[in-house]
């Protein structure tokens, strides 16, 4: 069965994805998993997840097909070039 | 540090030295992936408690850890019977390390509890990773108590405990394996 590993690295940190492990039950997850992402200090605290557990969302319905709803619809980059040019600071930019 | 306790520090360090080197044939063929990993680093972790405890031994008598691990001659290390096997089957692998662990946890206690302040603190930093390890024996304890072979192998086992009068042959075997490299370039250091 393969388990989906989600660590903290400190205290009060989102856990984030570290990686998977395949192992027969619960109980030998556990010890894979710390053996793998918890002896040595690098997490506070572990989640372990068997994969058929996790829902899985990867395709997103386009409902308004406005592109200006959505995060890459709108050129901030432009914009912002356009912007620095008016104010006379565009060396500052630290790529345009 | 008197004798007693270098002698007694020595055998741990033999047995941890040569489970270890034992324990390291597994790499790259264990069962599973996760168990190559999980195995691997706790062999690495014996190798490592054995350096610490000859470290100890080495600074009451004057030599080095190195001399102690490897300048011996096989009849001269203190190991039990039971490290010493060369156990390519995985039933016998497990209940070895089963036994081990148990008897080790033991012997721990009674270091941790030693006057000697350095004995103590150096039994209290090798528990911290032996916790780990008694975790792993026990995980394949519980799976495996149902197999015939398993229970046959503890039984086999169990008695090679504590034998520590005289060694097996498959001793001299890995002693040769064992110091090649350091026989190859006498006085070389590294």
């Amino acid at each position: 069965m393969i388990y989906e590993v989600f660590r903290q690295e400190r205290k009060g940190q989102p856990f984030q994805h570290a990686g998977s492990i395949e192992a027969p039950d619960d109980h030998f997850a556990d010890v894979y998993a710390r053996e793998q992402y918890g002896r040595r200090g690098e997490s506070a605290a572990l989640w372990i997840v068997p994969r058929a557990a996790v829902l899985e969302i990867d395709e997103f319905v386009d409902e308004l097909d406005r592109n200006y709803h959505r995060v890459d619809g709108y050129s901030l980059k432009a914009k912002l070039k356009e912007a620095r040019e008016r104010a006379g600071t565009a060396a500052a930019a630290p790529d345009s | 540090m008197n004798e007693q306790e270098q002698q007694l520090l020595l055998q741990i360090a033999d047995d941890e030295l040569i489970l270890g080197w034992r324990d390291s044939e597994w790499t790259g063929i264990a069962p599973m992936l996760e168990e190559d990993v999980a195995f691997s680093s706790i062999a690495q972790n014996e190798i490592g408690h054995a350096r610490g405890l000859y470290e100890l031994v080495a600074r009451a008598r004057g030599t080095t850890a190195d001399e102690l691990a490897f300048d011996r001659t096989p009849e001269e290390y203190l190991c039990a019977r039971i490290v010493e096997l060369r156990l390519m089957d995985w039933e016998r692998t497990i209940a070895r390390h089963v036994l081990y662990e148990e008897a080790d946890a033991t012997r721990l206690e009674r270091l941790k509890a030693s006057e000697d302040a350095e004995i103590a603190g150096l039994a209290a930093k090798i528990d911290r990773e032996e916790a780990y390890h008694r975790m792993h024996a026990a995980m394949w304890d519980e799976r495996l108590r149902g197999e015939q072979r398993y229970l046959r192998a503890l039984d086999e086992l169990r008695p090679l405990l504590d034998e520590r009068d005289g060694h097996t042959d498959e001793l001299a075997e890995l002693w040769e394996q064992m110091t090649v490299v350091r026989r190859s370039v006498p006085g070389a250091t590294w």
